[in-house]
C-alpha cells in the first residue's frame, strides 16, 4: 500500500517523515520529472507500507512545474504513485492557510489522517485548538497531535493509520459538488480558494482560540537585525566566511586521508594479484576512479551540514528575502545565492542545492553558471601559475601583486557568472513566471536528526547517481592515458638509452612515467591539438595536462609533473616550478611567460574542466542536453578569453 | 482611501479590498490574501523590494510586482 505525506511548506513535514521512517528511507525521482521523491517504509499492524514524501505546497494546484507532481499524482487514480492513504501535516499555529490545501485533499475522498504538528509551538503562541470542533468539519478523518521535532506523535499517527482501513467512509465533501479545476483555469482556482477559505474562516471561529500575546515576538526582534539594510548583509557575509573557513580548514584532512587510503588500496591490489591487464584496470583505473568519487564527500557533507542548519533555523528564507532584489536583474532568484556561494567551495553541492528553487528557468540558469565560481580545485592551478609568472612585487608598497591576481581570477568568475545568467535569461524561454510568495517561518533551533539525514541523503545521491558516471569517465581516461599505438616501443627505447642507465632508480621511474604519458592516446591527442592551442600560448605538454585535468582541475599540476618527470610533493614542488621556468619552445623562447601563464589561468576560470560537476548536472537536469551545452559553451568561452588574454599580453 | 499594497508605508494595518486578476491571483488567494483580510506591513528588504507582511500571525514575503495586484484600504 502507498501512503502519501502531504502538507504546506514549513509545517515540519520532513520531521514527521523522519520520525515515521527513521533511516529506512531513500531518494529517487518522481517518474518523468526532476523532483526528489523521498520514500521510506512504515510498519502498520505488522505490514510494511511505502510512505512517499511529496513536495510541500500550499494548494493542490501547482505554482511551478516541480509542484505539478502533487496534482498529477492526486488527480489521477491510475498514476503509479497514487496513494491509498494520506497523512496530511499541518502547522497548528496556522490552521487557516493549511486547511485550504487539506480541504482540497479531503474532497478527493482518499482515506486520510490529519496531523496537527508543532502543537507545543502553537500553545506557546497562545493558540489552543478544539479538536472536537475541528472533527465536525472533517467527519471520519482521525485527527492527531504531534510534535515531530522532538520526536512526539509517532505512535498516535501509526494508530490512526491502522484505524483508517476499516472505518474510513467519505461522508460529505467540504464544498459541494466541486470537481478539480483545470490547471490553466486561474479564475476557477481563485473562486474555489475563496469559497474554501470563507468556509474555513467561519468554521475556525469555534476551533481556534487565540490569546493575543503582548509585545513583539522573538522572531520579529531577530529579524530587525538580520534583515537590516546594512547589518543584514554584513551578517550574511560573516556567516559565509565562517562556513568557508570551516570547510577549508577541516575538509582537507579527510580528503587527504581518502586519497591516501585509495592509493594504499591501489598499491595493495597491484601487489596482491598477478601483473596484467586486470591488475592495471583495478589498481590504476577502477580503484583510483572510486577514490575520485569519494574524495568529494567531505566537502559535500560539510556544505550540506551548514546549508541544512541555515534552512532548519529559518535563516535561509531571510537570505532569500534580502538577496532577491539583487539577483533578479540577472534572471536569478534570491534562492540562487546559497548555491552560487557554495560553488566557491565546490560546484557539486552548489548545484545539488538548487533543488530549493521552484522555478525551472531560474534553477537551470543557476545550475549552468555555478561552475564559473572559482572552486577549491582551481586553487592548486592558480597558485602554481601565479608563483610561476607573476612577480612577487608590491603595489603601492603593501599590496601583494600575486594576491591581486588571485583576487582578480575569483572576481572574473563571479562577474561572468552574473553576465552569463543575464544572457541565458534572454535566451531560455519559459511561460511560467517566477515569483516570491513565501512564508518567513519563525526561527527555530535546528534539529540535528534532520540535519544528519539531509547530509546523508545528499552524499548518497552524489555517490550513487553521479558516482557511476564519474567512474565510467575515469576508466576511459585511464585507458587513454595507459595505452597508445607505439607506447611499448618508445618505453623499450628509453630503457635501452645510455642516459637512462645512468639515472637513479627514482629518476628512472619518473622518466618512464613521462614517456608513457607522452606516448599514450592522450599524449598523441595533446600533440595533435598543439596547432589548436598554440594561439593561446600552450604547447603539447600543456595540451596533455588540459585533457587529463578533465578528471578534476587539480590533476593539471600532477600531470605536468609527470610529463616533466619531476616530483611534485611538499618541498619538491619548487622543482616543478623551476622545471617549468626553464621549459622552452623549439625557437628557444620560454613556454611559460606572463602571457601564456595568465592565458592559462583565464582558461581555468571558464573551462568546464570537471567531470564530476557534469555528472551532477546530468543528474539534476535529468538529461545529457544541459551538461553538454554547458561543456561546449564554457569551453568556447575559455578558449576565446584565453586567446584574447594571450594576444593582449604578448 | 484605496491603494495597492506596494504603495503602503511600513507598520500600517490595512484591509484587503480585492485581488486583481493576474496569472498569480489564485496563488495570492491561496496564501490567504482575500478581501476582508487584515494585514500589517512589517518590513522591506534592503532596496525596498520584496516586502514582508503579517497576516493571522504568520509572515509572508512578496515582491512589489506581486503586491501591486492587491488593493487595500487603511
Amino acid at each position: 500500500m502507498k501512503i502519501a505525506l502531504l502538507g504546506n511548506p514549513n509545517t515540519g513535514k520532513s520531521s514527521v517523515f523522519n520520525l515515521l521512517t527513521g533511516l529506512r528511507q531513500q531518494v529517487g525521482n518522481f517518474p518523468g520529472v526532476t523532483v526528489d521523491k523521498r520514500s521510506g517504509f512504515v510498519t502498520v499492524d505488522n505490514v510494511q507500507h511505502e510512505l512517499i514524501d511529496f513536495p510541500g505546497t500550499y494548494s493542490i494546484y501547482p505554482r511551478s512545474k516541480e509542484e505539478s507532481v502533487v496534482f498529477d499524482v492526486l488527480s489521477n487514480p491510475t498514476h503509479s504513485q497514487h496513494p491509498d492513504q494520506i497523512i496530511f501535516v499541518v502547522d497548528t499555529s496556522n490552521l487557516q492557510r493549511n486547511l485550504l490545501f487539506f480541504s482540497q485533499v479531503y474532497d478527493l475522498g482518499i482515506p486520510c489522517v490529519l496531523v496537527l504538528n508543532m502543537w507545543d509551538l502553537a500553545q506557546r503562541k497562545g493558540i489552543t485548538i478544539s479538536v472536537d470542533e475541528l472533527s465536525k468539519l472533517f467527519p471520519s478523518v482521525p485527527i492527531v497531535q504531534s510534535n515531530a521535532r522532538i520526536g512526539l506523535g509517532k505512535d498516535r499517527i501509526l494508530q490512526a493509520l491502522a484505524g483508517l482501513k476499516s472505518t474510513y467512509v467519505h461522508q460529505q465533501s467540504f464544498i459541494d459538488g466541486h470537481p478539480l479545476c483545470l490547471l490553466d483555469d486561474v479564475s476557477g482556482q481563485k473562486l474555489e480558494a475563496e469559497e474554501r477559505l470563507k468556509k474555513i474562516k467561519s468554521a475556525l471561529l469555534n476551533v481556534v482560540h487565540t490569546k493575543v500575546p503582548l509585545g513583539e515576538s522573538v522572531s520579529r526582534k531577530i529579524d530587525r537585525i538580520l534583515i537590516h539594510p546594512v547589518f543584514g548583509y554584513v551578517i550574511f557575509a560573516l556567516v559565509l566566511l565562517t562556513i568557508f573557513q570551516f570547510i577549508f580548514t577541516f575538509a582537507n584532512a579527510p580528503m587527504n586521508w581518502i586519497d591516501a587510503m585509495f592509493a594504499h588500496l591501489a598499491s595493495g591490489t597491484s601487489h596482491a594479484i598477478q601483473p596484467g591487464l586486470v591488475n592495471d584496470l583495478l589498481s590504476q583505473g577502477i580503484i583510483p576512479g572510486i577514490g575520485g568519487v569519494v574524495v568529494f564527500v567531505p566537502q559535500i557533507a560539510m556544505l550540506f551540514f551548514f546549508i541544512s542548519i541555515l534552512e532548519e533555523s529559518g535563516y535561509l528564507s531571510r537570505v532569500v528575502f534580502i538577496m532577491d532584489r539583487l539577483m533578479r536583474p540577472f534572471g536569478l532568484n534570491g534562492k540562487s545565492v546559497v548555491p552560487l556561494m557554495s560553488s566557491i567551495a565546490c560546484a557539486i553541492p552548489g548545484i545539488m542545492a538548487t533543488r530549493t528553487i521552484s522555478n525551472w528557468k531560474e534553477r537551470l540558469i543557476t545550475i549552468l553558471v555555478a561552475p564559473f565560481m572559482s572552486c577549491s580545485a582551481r586553487i592548486p592551478v592558480y597558485t602554481l601559475l601565479i608563483s610561476l609568472v607573476i612577480p612577487k612585487t608590491f603595489v603601492f608598497g603593501f599590496i601583494n601583486l600575486q594576491g591581486i591576481v588571485l583576487f582578480g581570477l575569483y572576481s572574473l568568475g563571479i562577474v561572468f557568472a552574473l553576465l552569463v545568467s543575464f544572457l541565458l535569461k534572454l535566451f531560455i524561454k519559459q511561460k511560467e513566471k517566477g515569483f516570491l510568495l513565501m512564508e518567513l517561518p519563525d526561527y527555530k533551533n535546528p534539529r540535528w536528526g534532520n540535519v544528519f539525514i539531509n547530509v546523508l541523503e545528499k552524499v548518497k545521491i552524489f555517490i550513487i547517481d553521479a558516482g557511476k558516471i564519474i567512474l565510467a569517465i575515469s576508466i576511459i581516461l585511464w585507458f587513454l592515458a595507459s595505452f597508445g599505438p607505439d607506447m611499448k616501443d618508445s618505453m623499450d627505447g628509453l630503457s635501452k638509452s645510455s642516459t637512462y642507465q645512468t639515472m637513479t632508480e627514482a629518476e628512472q621511474s619518473q622518466a618512464m612515467a613521462s614517456c608513457k604519458l607522452s606516448n599514450s592516446y592522450i599524449g598523441l591527442l595533446g600533440k595533435r591539438m598543439e596547432p589548436i592551442i598554440a594561439p593561446l600560448g600552450y604547447d603539447w605538454k600543456i595540451g596533455i595536462s588540459l585533457i587529463t585535468s578533465f578528471a578534476a582541475r587539480e590533476v593539471f599540476v600532477g600531470s605536468l609533473a609527470t610529463i616533466y618527470a619531476v616530483q611534485n610533493e611538499g618541498a619538491a614542488q619548487t622543482l616543478l616550478i623551476d622545471r617549468m621556468r626553464n621549459e622552452v619552445k623549439a625557437d628557444g623562447t620560454p613556454v611559460f611567460t606572463l602571457a601564456s601563464g595568465v592565458s592559462l589561468m583565464v582558461f581555468y576560470v571558464f573551462a568546464m574542466q570537471c567531470m564530476a560537476t557534469l555528472a551532477v548536472v546530468k543528474r539534476e537536469t535529468n538529461s545529457w542536453k544541459w551538461p553538454i551545452i554547458q561543456l561546449v559553451f564554457m569551453g568556447a568561452l575559455a578558449y576565446l578569453s584565453a586567446w584574447i588574454t594571450f594576444s593582449i599580453l604578448s | 482611501m484605496l491603494n495597492t499594497l506596494d504603495h503602503i508605508e511600513l507598520k500600517r494595518v490595512v484591509e484587503i479590498v480585492s485581488v486583481d486578476h493576474s496569472p498569480i491571483s489564485s496563488k495570492l488567494t491561496e496564501m490567504g490574501l482575500v478581501s476582508g483580510q487584515l494585514i500589517t506591513t512589517l518590513f522591506k528588504a534592503p532596496f525596498g523590494d520584496p516586502i514582508a507582511i503579517e497576516l493571522n500571525g504568520s509572515v509572508l514575503t512578496l515582491r512589489l510586482e506581486e503586491a501591486q495586484f492587491i488593493e487595500v484600504k487603511a
